[in-house]
């Protein structure tokens, strides 16, 4: 099976979210960047788990500069055979998106995968982006996948429950919670991990649709009112009354 | 000129988020000049009522294939909705199926999309709308320079309001693609409202001490018609099922009201709750991050708080 994983850089959990005086540029100085936890977590670390159980490969492939190398190598350390950037800033969903799928297409995946979401744009869009280019299936926010000879069996998280379905042929899939276990690159990978190739190509040219004209941070709370923990009937009251949620 | 909204259903009746689109769409349909069209595809039940909550039309394919979900026929369907209504804004739900439309359709329509939005575009600037970023963190603009744009519109950012009329329904004829997905079966939990979709939550975390404890959080959230959640480690120890698991690599909600027990309010708990309206803590430790970010705080032990909250809830609905 040749299977591709799309990993994308975002900062780290705890990072100081900041902009610029003007609030059109996120401040990046001090910001620790990670790989986005969906993809590393899941999408790569089942990709691996296919692998090893039927055969085949798993390429991680990323779309951004040469510092991003850094996690790129990372997925390389995590057990990927191979990785391709395409060396251009990842500039909204659908450019990544476009930059993907014109690699994706040359090169015949059986399955690929993304994250549900980065954790810095919330996006949830470049999966179902490359699988409308390359006109494949899509299955979205999936939480377990299992292969059979000619299918592939996935359940996809929905609002409330899961629903389970059965897609044949190649596809793309966005991965959530419960897809796989996260795993931690030991001494052996990260010294494989640099002498596997990583193959840096060429953006191809893509019009970009969406820009971000400007940042804001939401409304604070305005501090917090102290309840006395024995009359929770005044807690009621205010929620009802001044609150006016129940 | 149209603003096409899918309109979402589930089990033949539409959702309440395909009410909050629809009211949406018509205040974006208004700014645009524009008809507000809402678009059913499968055979739910009173779709007319899509009037009353701002769609000047309502059009249904109504072939039960399109029961089942595969993003890659719905989107096919909606494009040609699109390319019929001439519309130029396309608005879903932020919800499991919208998102997994809203990318499809805009590489389909070669539209600019953006997901989750929070607020009315603007039109000063070109089309601007906000969503919020870094996992609730932050709020961004974004700017779409397509004549067609995608949206998906956050859960609960608009109240739908009865502002229109009853509408007759329209069928429209369109060519449905064979799947290559096959929907086996469909599990959900009964008789709760999905945490996506709550507008009261109550949720705890590593205070409860173990999964056993966890009747006073169910009862709670009996009382005031809440669903449950959880902190991460509690779902990742095996306390509560991974769906429960709120934050910023969990569900992101905004729910009204958002009570908080035996949870510290790290960074990356925070971030995918506050954005709700309203949130009490209740914590023992006067230390907790959590009250920061709290509107109402208890500080106390959540065995003998959090059982005094059911009660008063309880008193309070009984003398309503
Ligand atoms: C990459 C990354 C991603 C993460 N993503 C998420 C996420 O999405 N969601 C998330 O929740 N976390 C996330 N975390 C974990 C997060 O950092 C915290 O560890 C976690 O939220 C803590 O959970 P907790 O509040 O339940 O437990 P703790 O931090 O252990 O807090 C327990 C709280 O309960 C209180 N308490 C104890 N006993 C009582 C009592 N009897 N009465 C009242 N209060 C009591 C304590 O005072 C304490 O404040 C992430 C971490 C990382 C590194």
């Amino acid at each position: 099976m040749k299977l591709l994983v799309c990993i994308s850089k975002t900062p780290e959990t705890t990072a100081k979210i900041a902009f610029s005086d003007d609030k059109t540029a996120f401040i990046k100085d001090g910001v620790q960047f990670i790989m986005n936890p969906y993809d590393e977590w899941y999408a790569l670390v089942r990709a691996l788990e296919l692998k090893e159980a039927n055969g085949g490969t798993v390429t991680v492939l990323n779309v951004g500069p040469s510092s991003n190398d850094i996690i790129i190598r990372k997925g390389l350390a995590l057990g990927a055979d191979d990785a391709v950037r395409i060396d251009t800033d990842p500039q909204s969903a659908y450019y990544t998106a476009a930059q993907i799928a014109e690699y994706a297409k040359e090169n015949g995946y059986d399955i690929i995968l993304f994250g549900k979401e980065t954790i810095d744009y919330n996006g949830s869009e470049v999966g179902a982006m490359v699988a409308e280019m390359l006109n494949l299936p899509f299955a979205s926010y999936v939480s377990k996948l299992e292969m059979t000879d000619d299918k592939a069996i996935v359940s996809r998280d929905i609002e409330g429950g899961v629903e389970v379905s059965e897609i044949t042929g190649a596809f793309v899939l966005s991965a959530a919670k419960g897809l796989a276990e996260q795993r931690i690159a030991n001494m052996k990978g990260i010294m494989m991990s640099k002498r596997k190739p990583l193959k840096v190509v060429p953006p191809s040219d893509v019009e970009n649709p969406v820009s971000v004209t400007g940042y804001s941070l939401p409304q604070g709370k305005l501090g917090v009112k102290m309840l006395d923990p024995e009359n929770m009937d005044e807690l009621v009251r205010l929620l009802h009354e001044e609150a006016k949620v129940i | 000129m149209a603003v096409l909204v899918y309109a979402e259903t589930q089990g033949n009746k539409v959702k309440k988020a395909a009410l909050e689109c629809v009211f949406y769409g018509k205040k974006v349909a208004d700014a645009e000049g524009a008809e507000c069209i809402a678009l059913v595809l499968g055979s739910a039940n009173g779709v007319e009522e899509l009037g009353n909550y701002g769609a000047d039309r309502v059009i249904q394919i109504s072939d039960a294939s399109l029961d089942q979900f595969d993003s890659m026929v719905h989107t096919s369907v909606i494009g040609q909705v699109v390319d019929a209504t001439s519309a130029q804004t396309v608005i879903l739900a932020h919800s499991s199926t919208g998102k997994s439309l809203l990318g499809r359709l805009s590489a389909k329509l070669s539209a600019g999309s953006v997901s989750g939005v929070i607020d009315v575009p603007s039109y000063e600037n070109g089309f601007t709308v906000k969503k919020s970023v870094f996992s609730g963190k932050a709020i961004a603009e974004f700017k779409v320079k397509t004549d067609k744009r995608v949206l998906t519109l956050s859960g609960n950012s608009f109240k739908p309001e009865e502002i229109g009329t009853r509408v007759d329904v329209e069928h429209m004829d369109v060519t449905i693609p064979t799947s290559s997905v096959k929907v086996i079966e469909v599990k959900r939990e009964e008789g709760t409202v999905p945490l996506p979709e709550a507008e009261l939550v109550v949720s705890a975390g590593r205070g409860m001490k173990g999964p056993e404890n966890w009747g006073i959080i169910e009862e709670l959230a009996n009382e005031l018609g809440a669903t449950t959640a959880c902190s991460r480690p509690v779902a990742d120890i095996g306390w509560r099922p991974h769906h429960e698991h709120v934050g910023q690599t969990g569900v992101a909600i905004k729910p009204n009201l958002y009570i908080a027990a035996g949870i510290s309010g790290a960074i990356q708990h925070l971030a995918g709750v506050n954005n709700s309206k309203v949130i009490v803590v209740i914590n023992k430790d006067s230390e907790a991050p959590f009250f920061k970010a709290a509107d109402y705080g208890v500080l106390g032990d959540l065995f003998e708080v959090v059982p005094k909250l059911t009660e008063a809830v309880k008193k309070f609905k009984a003398g309503l």
